[in-house]
């Protein structure tokens, strides 16, 4: 581990996770430094959102210890978690804005459920977090008269509305045009910066986490693969970092699915039987 | 899966979702206090289930009562009896037809769109999102809708019965010729409200209580998908029908 465990804001011991019958984590340790940027990373299915899921006490863990601020998430009652989670920001994959409120009753919303404020306060607070996304224009509209970047900026202002101790970033770049995403970039770096807000950030994009990323955790094969500051994770030598750095289909990690043998399967000859 | 087993799975099936739906009944209930405070929302669904209702229970009460009408009168001239038209039609409405017509009708258009909502909410990750944001999902979507059911249902129920008496009215007295103190008087005289109006608003109450609870449940346990939000509605419409009809039994068998 390459963070200082004292600082740690999240602490994972011996995580392992099975869903239907696969096996997702086998030991898994990991420590996401506070006020930090964090970056996961691995293949498609690897279990990044099942990790964040575990996280934030949506999904539990055959064994293992989840620490989130001190507190074990799965001996928490179901109002400790609440609690926990409103100090919590999370981005959805697919955005999850409510679908009968408008842009501006999306961000407003955990404003309405949880503080009593004043309307004027509340309105200058959602107009300050949709001015952040670019999207203060926007804030009458409905979710259903914006395109998917828009989509997705408005459901990051949502996540930041309540100046959140921990933010996860699931997927957050997925859609955004170049400038879009320059924005969401800056964004994330300087919520850390100014609020030093520990962010989690599960992404894909190399070239975008090496922007703002303090490190890397690279998940593969229910394990930690590698972990490191990410021009040091670039470089490396490993077979899992070589092949997921540098987009490789032959390695570690198998391109294609299981499956019995092509020629065979085609009916040509010289198949195996 | 041995033959026996497998013969078995439906039947085993069915009970694991009665047990299912009996666990999501106790947790809508518990979550019913912590929804007083989104009293809007109640506000809201009780429009959407209710207002939004109107139309068509209206529409088919009318056409009921008409069709009551026409063929009550016709069997009762038989036997000299039509002066008795208004108190039969009005005790069949308060009775039966109007709290189950009802149901059958609230299954079919609130319920439906009760299950779909929810099926799409749960699909899209809404509800998960709740969570996440410490918002109840139960006490914020599931229990105002169940609230809206239980409020809507009885009301419903009443206009339903109304609109019937009045095509009744309109096919016998203006129609057929029947006097309209005689079809008038007969009914106050016959119709008990202890035993046969309220009863039938007991009635329509536990049909908006069942009505929206298969709803809800459908929508909130409904596998994310297209398909499966499809089936969700369909089983809404057969389940609370069957439902419906089971628990009318039961209720006039105990209230008769």
């Amino acid at each position: 581990m390459n963070a200082n465990q004292d600082d740690a804001l999240i602490r994972i011991r011996g995580l392992r996770t099975v869903l239907n019958g696969k096996t997702i984590f086998s030991g898994v340790d990991l420590d996401i430094p506070s006020g930090k940027i964090t970056a996961i990373m691995g293949p498609s299915g690897t279990g990044k959102t099942t990790l964040m899921r575990h996280i934030t006490g949506q999904l539990a863990p055959d064994a293992g210890e989840v620490i989130v601020a001190g507190r074990n998430v799965w001996t928490l009652s179901r109002a400790g978690l609440f609690e926990l989670r409103e100090k919590i920001g999370y981005l959805f994959q697919n955005s999850a804005l409510l679908t009968d409120y408008s842009v501006f009753e999306n961000v407003a919303f955990p404003l309405r459920q949880h503080l009593r404020l004043p309307e004027e306060i509340l309105r200058d607070i959602v107009l300050t977090k949709l001015q952040a996304v670019g999207l203060r224009g926007a804030a009458e509209l409905m979710p259903s008269e914006l395109s998917g970047g828009m989509v997705r900026r408005i459901a990051l202002a949502r996540a930041i509305v309540r100046d959140p101790m921990l933010i996860i970033y699931d997927e957050p770049f997925v859609g955004l045009d170049p400038i879009a995403l320059n924005q969401i970039l800056k964004l994330i770096r300087t919520l850390n910066q100014t609020l030093g807000i520990t962010s989690i950030l599960v992404a894909h994009e190399l070239a975008a986490v090496r922007q703002v990323a303090d490190s890397i955790y690279l998940i593969a094969a229910g394990k930690i693969a590698a972990h490191g500051a990410p021009d040091e994770l670039a470089r490396g030598e490993t077979p899992w970092t070589k092949q997921f750095f540098a987009g490789e289909a032959d390695g570690p990690v198998p391109f294609h699915y299981p499956a019995p043998d092509y020629a065979t399967q085609l009916g040509l000859a010289g198949g195996k039987p | 899966m041995s033959g026996s087993s497998r013969a078995f799975a439906p039947f085993t099936a069915g009970l694991a979702q009665l047990g299912a739906c009996g666990i999501f009944l106790v947790q809508t209930l518990r979550a019913v206090p912590r929804s007083l405070r989104y009293l809007r929302e109640t506000v809201r669904q009780v429009f959407f289930v209710g207002a939004m209702s109107l139309v068509i229970i209206m529409t088919c009460g009318l056409f009921v009562g008409m069709v009551l009408g026409l063929q009550l009168y016709h069997t009762l001239s038989i036997f000299g009896g039509t002066a008795a038209l208004g108190t039969v039609v009005a005790l069949s409405l308060y009775r039966e037809l109007g709290p189950v017509v009802t149901a059958l009708l609230f299954a079919g258009r609130a319920g439906t769109s009760i299950t779909a909502e929810i099926g799409l909410m749960r699909a899209t990750d809404q509800l998960d999102a709740m969570e996440m944001m410490a918002v109840d999902p139960m006490a914020y979507v599931v229990a105002p809708r169940f609230l809206a059911g239980i409020i809507a249902m009885p009301l419903l129920a009443c206009t339903f019965n109304a609109l019937g008496i009045l095509g009744a009215h309109l096919v016998g007295v203006s129609w057929l010729g029947l006097d309209n103190g005689t079809f008038w008087s007969n009914m106050t005289a016959n119709v008990d409200i202890w035993d046969d109006v309220i009863n039938g608003v007991w009635k329509s109450t536990a049909f908006g209580a069942v009505c929206t609870l298969i709803a809800t449940f459908q929508g909130y346990t409904t596998p994310p998908t297209s398909e499966g939000v499809a089936y969700a509605t369909t089983r809404t419409v057969v389940f609370s029908s069957i439902a419906t009809l089971a628990i009318d039994f039961i209720m006039t068998a105990f209230l008769m």
